[in-house]
């Protein structure tokens, strides 16, 4: 029942390079993934909603992750770009665009307006990107509140439901499976480019950048690239969203969802393709593991000396701020390490010692 | 054009400014000892401010009490946070040691909110608020003390940082760890010390603030604001953070002026310095008196 083979036995680039080395976690995959098409039929409107949030959040994360955890350059403006996707494909949708066209389209204008971003990513990393992101998410944000025409300013902007062949997917029952879709095909699309030169190029970068360079990597192309990525991926996470709650606000892209957008990734794993699905899924499961304990504590003593009910939002946010801090500190490489432990651990069991 | 507009503006900006200027200090302060670059300065003026005003208001303590106890609380304060949570992180990637104090920003801001509610509370009159009139210009006297006081920390910073044994070792340590530990600077003492001058200083910085215009969570904007400053003035650069806090200062309140004036675009205040800030990254990226990082294989 191993999902990973119990020692090395590739004798080709082709084993090394394959995703799922088993038979079994091949398997194991078609049955998840029938697993998850059938869980409209069992589950409710609310772990359905969670999940599809869990899904769009997961495919912007994933850009993040390419672009932190692969490349090695930082962005606090993530959730700028999530914005500017869910904008533009409203406004694609409005001028005629169909949405299951405006979604692609709108993460390739998302990317334009990342690699303009990116430019000069090309020549800064570290602290410098740090900081010149973080003044791209307040000149979006501005951007937003001020461009009527795209945004609807102050008022935000209705959009219409996912539509496709006749069919409305307008429930959390129907969207499911759109963002099911997206979900599997970005998530594919991203493990197959870091298998790809163009991937390795990206590890190189971050790895040891003058090392990439000498190797004859060019630098300002990859780094501008990786943010080309995460922004395609980020604006396509942002449609995906707009098209769920048919309603986007301009206040919601703030800095702590930027904030958020790390979390998950430093959660999830940095440089790990499923870490940014655990880490979406961490994010979006403890605010409501923080709602269900407070609501546990209500009316008990410690709910009246602290007032936990009026100040629910605070303490997610204190959550999501101590689970980075706590996470930096002693899991610094994620959930992903987590579960790698835990295949590692199955691998030989019963014989484990 | 009127100039005597232009000009309030000015002096505006260059007390808004040397505000930024003392906050972007304490900023370039750790970030020249330590490497390490505290996103979450703001959130020490906040705490600063909000400790403070707790003493004044809650325990009715007379300011000359109660500041100094601010102080004290932030010095152990600072020490803590770099105790428990940095010194963990050295030897890290740069990016954890960004993404480790971005969650102590946030976890520290919406502590306060939790603690001291979201409304804006006005600190006890300590100073008689009057209006003085300067060559003609109206300026609060509250203003004017902010400034002095900016100029004073600015004055003790160059007198530690030339003249103290111990801001000589801050020093050698920020040149090169190696050689000030071989020199008998004990390194990790240096980290603290920087961070607990740095909680200090903001918390000063916060509680003028607060004095002028009341405390409430949107002080921590003011350490946002200081990475265009920083960036303007170069980040290991303690004149460069001043420099850049005053320019910033005097940059947003033009900005707000010719937005008034021609734009109408609104919240310019805000934005301007970080369209400079992109211009800067872009043409100058050490900024003004910034070291240049030459790296050798």
């Amino acid at each position: 029942m191993s999902m990973t083979p119990s020692g090395d036995f590739r004798t080709s680039y082709a084993a090394d390079m394959t995703i799922f080395p088993t038979r079994n976690s091949r398997l194991a995959l078609l049955i998840g993934l029938a697993v998850l098409l059938c869980a409209p039929l069992v589950l409710g409107r609310y772990e359905l909603s969670l999940m599809i949030q869990i899904g769009f959040l997961g495919i912007a994360a994933l850009g993040l992750n390419i672009l932190v955890g692969f490349t090695g350059q930082i962005s606090i403006g993530h959730a700028a770009f999530f914005g500017f996707g869910a904008f533009a494909s409203a406004w694609l949708v409005e001028h005629g665009v169909p949405v299951p066209l405006a979604i692609p389209l709108a993460g390739v204008a998302t990317a334009l307006v990342g690699l303009v971003f990116g430019l000069p990513a090309a020549r800064l990393k570290g602290l410098y990107l740090a900081i010149a992101t973080l003044a791209a998410q307040f000149i979006l944000e501005d951007f937003f509140a001020r461009a009527r025409w795209f945004t609807g300013g102050v008022a935000g902007r209705i959009t219409e439901p996912f539509t496709l062949l006749g069919l409305r997917f307008d429930h959390d029952e129907t969207y499911f499976y759109v963002v099911v879709f997206w979900v599997v095909v970005m998530f594919v699309a991203a493990a197959n480019l870091m298998r790809s030169r163009d991937g390795r190029a990206l590890v190189a970068v971050r790895d040891h950048y003058l090392s990439a360079e000498l190797m004859g990597i060019n630098l300002a192309y990859y780094r501008t690239l990786s943010f080309g990525i995460a922004s395609f991926y980020a604006g396509v996470g942002g449609a995906l969203y707009a098209h769920y709650l048919l309603f986007v606000s301009v206040e919601a892209f703030n800095i702590l969802f930027s904030i958020q957008f790390l979390a998950m990734v430093i959660i999830g794993g940095l440089g790990s393709v499923m870490g940014s699905l655990m880490g979406a899924a961490f994010m979006v499961l403890m605010p409501e593991l923080v709602q269900s304990a407070a609501q546990a504590l209500e009316g008990g003593a410690i709910d009246r000396a602290l007032s936990l009910g009026a100040s629910i939002n605070f303490l997610r946010e204190m959550a999501i701020g101590a689970a980075i801090i706590l996470f930096l500190i002693f899991e610094p490489d994620g959930l992903a390490r987590r579960w790698r432990l835990m295949k590692a651990y199955w691998k030989l069991y019963p014989y484990s010692h | 054009m009127e100039w005597a507009l232009l000009l309030q503006l000015v002096l505006n900006g260059l007390i808004v400014g040397a505000l930024y200027g003392v906050v972007a200090m304490s900023f370039v302060l750790i970030y020249k000892a330590s490497q390490v670059v505290n996103f979450a300065q703001g959130e020490f003026m906040l705490i600063g401010a909000w400790v403070c005003w707790w003493l004044l208001t809650k325990w009715q303590l007379p300011f000359w009490i109660g500041f100094p106890v601010c102080l004290a609380f932030m010095t152990i304060f600072g020490v803590i946070v770099q105790v428990v949570v940095l010194r963990p992180l050295i030897g890290e990637p740069v990016i954890s040691v960004i993404m480790a104090t971005v969650g102590l920003s946030i976890f520290f801001q919406a502590l306060m909110k939790w603690m001291f509610g979201v409304f804006a509370q006005p600190f006890p009159p300590i100073f008689p608020a009057e209006r003085l009139s300067l060559f003609g210009l109206q300026i609060q006297s509250v203003y004017l003390l902010s400034l002095a006081l900016s100029a004073v920390i600015m004055l003790g910073f160059w007198w530690f940082f030339t003249f103290s044994k111990h801001g000589l070792a801050m020093r050698a340590t920020a040149f090169d760890q190696q050689v000030a530990q071989s020199l008998g600077v004990s390194v990790p003492k240096v980290f603290a010390m920087s961070w607990a001058i740095s909680a200090v200083v903001s918390a000063v910085a916060g509680v003028v603030v607060g004095v002028v215009s009341g405390v409430s969570s949107g002080l921590s904007f003011y350490g946002i604001k200081v990475f265009p400053a920083v960036i303007l003035g170069g980040l290991d650069s303690i004149v460069g953070g001043m420099l850049g806090g005053l320019i910033v200062g005097v940059l947003e309140n033009l900005a707000q002026y010719v937005d008034a004036q021609w734009l109408n675009w609104g919240n310019m205040t805000n934005i301007a310095p970080f369209y400079a800030l992109v211009l800067i990254l872009l043409i100058k990226p050490y900024g003004l008196f910034g070291t240049k990082n030459i790296e050798r294989v």
